[in-house]
């Protein structure tokens, strides 16, 4: 049992993937298990993903965050980036090789901070407040609102639940832990409820995706790729995942 | 006063970004334009083969870079226009030779008496592609219509938009308009669809290409060819004309045009 609750470890997406904000309270050690027990709890939302760390007034030695780094490494994370108050902290996150954005949460927001590869979206102001204030298990679905399309190569992750006014074209990726709506054309891998949600949902006005998951299920298209384009939801029923008209 | 300088780019290789280089390049300078074709492709050259020039290159643009020679005994004019020139890339080197600081200064030395410069990127998104992105103004893709090369496009241009190098112009390259009616090829909407930039032109598959690649000499100096019409066309808008878009049909053959003969409402079967 940790003494650092789990639950007040805040996870957002953002640009260039995700933010996770350690509590300021416990020790580092503690912080840590905490942050490697929600690793280890929802696996498939994490992989291959690329974390910034918020350790708001903490003084960390280099040792620290090399065991930061070492611990998301584990879980197949990459750490890009510390942000953190103080001066020593940042200094030596830069010393290793990492970044060090302003703490001002701004920069979480701001559609001019620096472009990345997997820079994407225009984010509704709105659901980024109420996401910093919850603990992690009492999240509504506070939404993500991307207003563009996704191109190949270009991934997702958000905890909540994604909206994409626009495409998702095959080669992008949004993993959502909640529901999935595309206005536009899905033709992408998506995964619904990653963080282990089976009722989510997904949504396109052309559910064409290359995979789609849903909790730990997965399924593809059909092959029939001359059929018209309708507006779908897909959801698990009975243990497998189904596709029905929109609005049934 | 500054030149405009393109960056055709792919994603995919074997596209036609050379071919397309060395077309455009031909094309302007027949409208009278001062162009330059740089090949950044280095270790894998071939502007120059598909240019004719071959046989004249003395230096290329890493003894540029590397001060061995003045960018002015680098350039080759070419054989038939005055207006055009080649910087070639270097046949022995590789990629590594050139940083994207090296080749923004050497279009800026360009830009200066020329009105053109258009960079032969390699193919790839690693190195290669960042080094001759680097000092483009405005960038081409060149697509096929087919699914692979499609998905690689949109992965570049995803990259040209994050570079902020956008928005691209697109070509959509060796389209064969009797697989097109057939439904057996993506036609330009289809395409579009996806990729969601400006069309700038569309060339059909045409042998004719082929033939003058080989001979070193580029179907936009053609009359007759289809595609150096299509090439002569793109040039044309580069230059801010209206141009519309070919409509490419197959003519039908002779079974086809039998066939509806016997069609009472003239629809195909």
């Amino acid at each position: 049992m940790v003494s650092v609750d789990q639950k007040s470890i805040v996870i957002k997406g953002i640009r260039d993937g995700l933010s996770v904000t350690l509590p300021g309270d416990g020790t580092w050690p503690e912080a840590l298990a905490a942050l490697e027990s929600r690793l280890t709890q929802s696996p498939a939302f994490f992989k291959g993903g690329r974390v910034a760390l918020m350790v708001g007034a903490r003084t960390l030695t280099e040792d620290d965050m090399r065991q930061a780094r070492d611990l998301l490494v584990r879980h197949d994370v990459t750490l890009w980036a510390i942000v953190g108050e103080a001066p020593v902290t940042r200094r030596i996150a830069s010393g290793l090789g990492l970044d060090v954005p302003p703490p001002s949460s701004a920069w979480v927001s701001d559609p001019a901070a620096p472009p990345a590869e997997s820079r994407i979206w225009d984010v509704a102001v709105e659901s980024e407040r109420e996401l910093v204030a919850m603990p992690l298990d009492e999240w509504p679905d506070a939404g993500l609102v991307v207003r563009r399309t996704l191109r190949s190569g270009q991934s997702l992750r958000h905890p909540g639940s994604v909206a994409v006014i626009g495409d998702v074209n095959p080669g992008a990726e949004i993993i959502a832990g909640g529901n999935i709506v595309v206005w536009g054309r899905l033709r992408g891998t998506v995964h619904a409820g990653a963080l282990g949600d089976e009722t989510a949902v997904v949504c396109a006005l052309d559910l064409a995706p290359t995979q789609l998951r849903i909790g730990g299920r997965i399924t593809r298209s059909p092959d029939d790729r001359r059929r018209k384009p309708r507006p779908e939801t897909a959801r698990v029923r009975d243990g497998q995942i189904i596709a029905e008209p929109w609005g049934v | 006063m500054a030149a405009k300088v393109y960056t055709i780019t792919s994603g995919k290789g074997g596209v036609g970004k050379t071919t397309t280089t060395a077309n455009i390049g031909v094309a302007l300078a027949l409208l009278g334009k001062r162009v330059v074709c740089l090949d950044a492709d280095i270790g894998l050259r071939n502007l120059d083969v598909v240019l004719g020039l071959e046989n004249r290159i003395v230096y290329d643009v890493v003894d540029v870079i590397e001060g061995r020679c003045k960018l002015r005994q680098a350039l080759i004019k070419d054989k038939r226009l005055p207006e055009l020139h080649l910087l070639p890339a270097s046949q022995k080197r590789d990629k590594s030779a050139v940083k994207s600081e090296d080749l923004i200064r050497v279009c800026e030395e360009l830009g200066a008496e020329h009105d053109f410069v258009l960079i032969d990127s390699a193919a790839g998104i690693e190195e290669g592609f960042r080094t001759a992105l680097a000092p483009a103004n405005g960038v081409i893709i060149v697509t096929n219509p087919e699914v692979s090369a499609v998905r690689d496009a949109d992965r570049v241009i995803g990259l040209v938009e994050a570079a902020e190098k956008g928005p691209a112009k697109l070509i959509v390259n060796r389209l064969k308009p009797g697989l097109v009616q057939r439904g057996d090829m993506l036609d330009t909407g289809d395409v579009l669809e996806i990729l969601a930039v400006d069309l700038l032109g569309v060339v059909p598959e045409d042998e004719t290409v082929l033939i003058s690649t080989n001979r070193g000499h580029p179907a936009a100096l053609e009359e007759k060819s289809r595609a150096g019409q299509s090439f002569r066309n793109i040039a044309r808008r580069l230059l801010g004309e209206e141009v519309p878009f070919e409509t490419f049909r197959e003519a039908p053959g002779l079974l086809q045009r039998l066939g509806r003969l016997f069609q009472s409402d003239g629809r195909s079967a």
